[in-house]
């Protein structure tokens, strides 16, 4: 058992507020993603948790239990550095022991423990290497068995893949992700990549300007962001300007589109976003009737094969539709068509 | 990395400058100086060419060579001393904000304006008892009477260590900058506490360093002759106060020649000893 809570955490240097009023709940065995641009607050909130920079306001509670003024030595939490901080004076095998040394475990269990390690990484046999002798990916493999080898109860990960090149990246998340499964590790990992979150987390944490922004799934994040940041931040959305007309309807440009109930948080009249997935608008080359339909220009088409964006221009607002090849519409540049918003995929959010 | 020959003009011109320089001011005076090691004294006199063993042989007697023994163990200490305080100080130092850091780098590097004699006389008006610090703890109530703690040998450590200090700084405080932070962070989160952290991650970690650092303050100390002079007493003087002394007082040039270059070759051969100990070290 390994719940982490932060109640109303910042952390501010001199006059600059790194993170502000964090309260989040991190549950046991699961593995969260604190993800944001750079400068949000993301990585300072892991070293806040790590002990490693002491919270300016709030407190830290481990399965109920206050750990704020514990220091990072006295916690039993695993970390990977952005940087891995290998220590290079020691070999392999000498680096994943080194917790276990520091504790005084006897010279046997030391041999065995970093033995089974580094075939959970899956890196048998290399315990008497040098750092300097591995590979990007190998180091990136003797960090995580190293921050695993005193068994802690969080295990903390600061953009632990972003040394490594695209293609092995793509691997180590899905690898990361079933070794967290299968030690079933609390977990939290920093990172700016949308996709990295995706592919791994059960939980995605959306941070920006120094505050959490939305927590939840990586597909609620993704089809109901709360606000434009987090539409914005997470994949690419069409972001368009429009006004509150009754509890489910939006005007845009003069024209009325159906959306999913608006909350009690926007009133009549009042100035939204409508956000909707480029995966989710349709391009029609001819009108078929149906709702929520703007006439449009195209403007631009990206054919990359394994999908179709297209560019069309509806009064003056660009709205950007992706599909697959098998449903590539049937237009051209300069072509008037017609530009589907289905209701139930339209998000209004408060501008 | 190894590159070709120069093989244009401007390629040689820039190699000669510093080929000039190096023989003007190093090659040149140091063959003089291997030469006139050879030669012969004129008693009352001065000396003549010639080429003898008789300056290396005078110099093989039991006094000079606990002399020898002593200047290096004088300066080994004063090294060990100066890295032991200066290793944890600089590391503190680089921990600071850079600002601070800015105001103590310009303090040591104005204490290295003061000479060598400057410092041997404040330091033995310091230790001395008739204006000294033995004074102000009389005062305090902490000491009965004032005392003399000049000359003697821990002065002249003192005066050595205070001469070499800012050296030491200076020299620890790139490598040790460089350190990458996240190093003993980690070892803080695999449960090391700060001081264990320091001893098993700092330290080892800048082993290279240290040791050149040792190095260096060992020969910058070797060659330390009036502090010995000010702050020591004769059985407290050591090779470079002798050489001094041979070519200055007793204008026995030859002899200071075959002394100055006996010390420096047991200098280098010990510093050579030093590097490939720390290599076998670095390479098992």
């Amino acid at each position: 058992m390994a719940e982490l809570q932060l109640k109303g955490v910042g952390k501010r240097f001199g006059s600059l507020t790194a993170v502000e009023d964090v309260d989040l709940t991190i549950p046991d065995g699961k593995l969260v993603c604190l993800l944001g641009p750079s400068g949000c607050g993301k990585t300072t909130l892991i070293r806040v948790v790590a002990g490693l920079e002491e919270p300016t306001t709030g407190r830290l509670l481990l399965d109920g239990q206050d750990i704020t003024d514990l220091p990072a030595h006295r916690r039993n939490f695993g970390m990977v550095f952005q940087s891995l901080a290998l220590f290079p004076h020691l070999t392999v095998g000498g680096n994943i022991a080194y917790g276990l040394r520091v504790r005084g475990r006897d010279k046997t269990e030391q041999t065995a423990r970093v033995a089974s390690l580094l075939d959970l990484v899956q890196l048998p046999g290399v315990a008497d290497r040098h750092i300097a002798q591995l590979s990007g990916g190998q180091r990136q493999r003797v960090a995580i068995a190293r921050a695993l080898a005193l068994e802690p109860q969080l295990f903390l990960l600061d953009e632990p893949l972003s040394a490594l090149d695209a293609k092995l990246r793509e691997a180590m998340q899905v690898e990361l992700r079933l070794l967290q499964q299968r030690v079933g590790i609390t977990t939290i990992i920093v990172t700016h990549d949308q996709r990295e979150a995706m592919t791994m987390s059960d939980l995605v944490v959306v941070m920006g300007e120094a505050r959490v922004q939305q927590v939840g799934t990586p597909l609620e994040i993704y089809r109901n962001p709360v606000n434009t940041f987090v539409a914005d931040f997470i994949g690419t959305s069409n972001l368009l300007p429009v006004t509150v007309a009754g509890r489910d309807g939006v005007a845009l440009s003069g024209r009325t589109l159906r959306v999913p109930p608006i909350g009690p948080d926007l009133a009549d009249g009042s100035t939204a976003t409508l956000s909707i997935r480029p995966e989710d608008v349709h391009i029609l080359g001819q009108d078929r009737g149906g709702e929520n339909r703007i006439a449009g220009r195209v403007t631009f088409i990206r054919d990359v094969g394994a999908s179709v964006e297209t560019h069309a221009d509806c009064d003056g607002l660009e709205v950007i539709s992706v599909a697959a090849p098998k449903d590539r519409p049937d237009v051209a540049r300069g072509d008037a068509v017609v530009v589907e918003l289905p209701p139930a995929s339209c998000v209004v959010l408060p501008r | 990395m190894r590159r070709g020959r120069p093989d244009t003009a401007t390629g040689w011109a820039t190699g000669a400058w510093p080929m000039v320089m190096l023989c003007v001011f190093f090659v040149v005076p140091f063959t003089i100086m291997a030469a006139i090691s050879f030669f012969h004294r004129v008693e009352g006199g001065f000396y003549e060419p010639g080429f003898e063993f008789a300056n290396y042989a005078r110099f093989f007697t039991a006094f000079f060579g606990e002399i020898l023994g002593f200047s290096l163990f004088v300066s080994g200490l004063a090294a060990a001393i100066c890295v032991a305080v200066g290793f944890p100080f600089t590391y503190l130092l680089t921990r600071l904000r850079r600002r601070r850091q800015v105001v103590w780098l310009v303090f040591l590097l104005s204490v290295l304006s003061l000479s060598e004699v400057i410092i041997g006389f404040s330091w033995s008006i310091l230790l001395s008892r008739t204006a000294g610090l033995s004074n102000l703890l009389v005062a305090l109530g902490l000491m009965e009477q004032p005392v003399s703690w000049s000359p003697g040998f821990v002065a002249l450590m003192l005066g050595l260590c205070y001469l070499a200090f800012p050296y030491t700084v200076l020299v620890l405080y790139p490598p040790l900058s460089r350190l990458e932070p996240q190093l003993p962070e980690a070892a803080r989160t695999l449960g090391a506490s700060p001081l264990r952290t320091f001893f098993t991650v700092v330290v080892p970690a800048l082993r290279g360093a240290i040791v050149a650092t040792l190095i260096m303050v060992f020969v910058f100390t070797l060659g330390a002759y009036l502090l010995p002079q000010l702050l020591g007493r004769p059985q407290h003087w050591t090779l470079s106060v002798m050489i001094t002394d041979q070519a200055i007082y007793q204008s026995n040039l030859p002899f200071a020649a075959a002394m100055a270059m006996f010390l420096m070759l047991v200098s280098l051969a010990l510093v050579g000893l030093t590097y490939v100990v720390g290599g076998e070290r670095r390479g098992a």
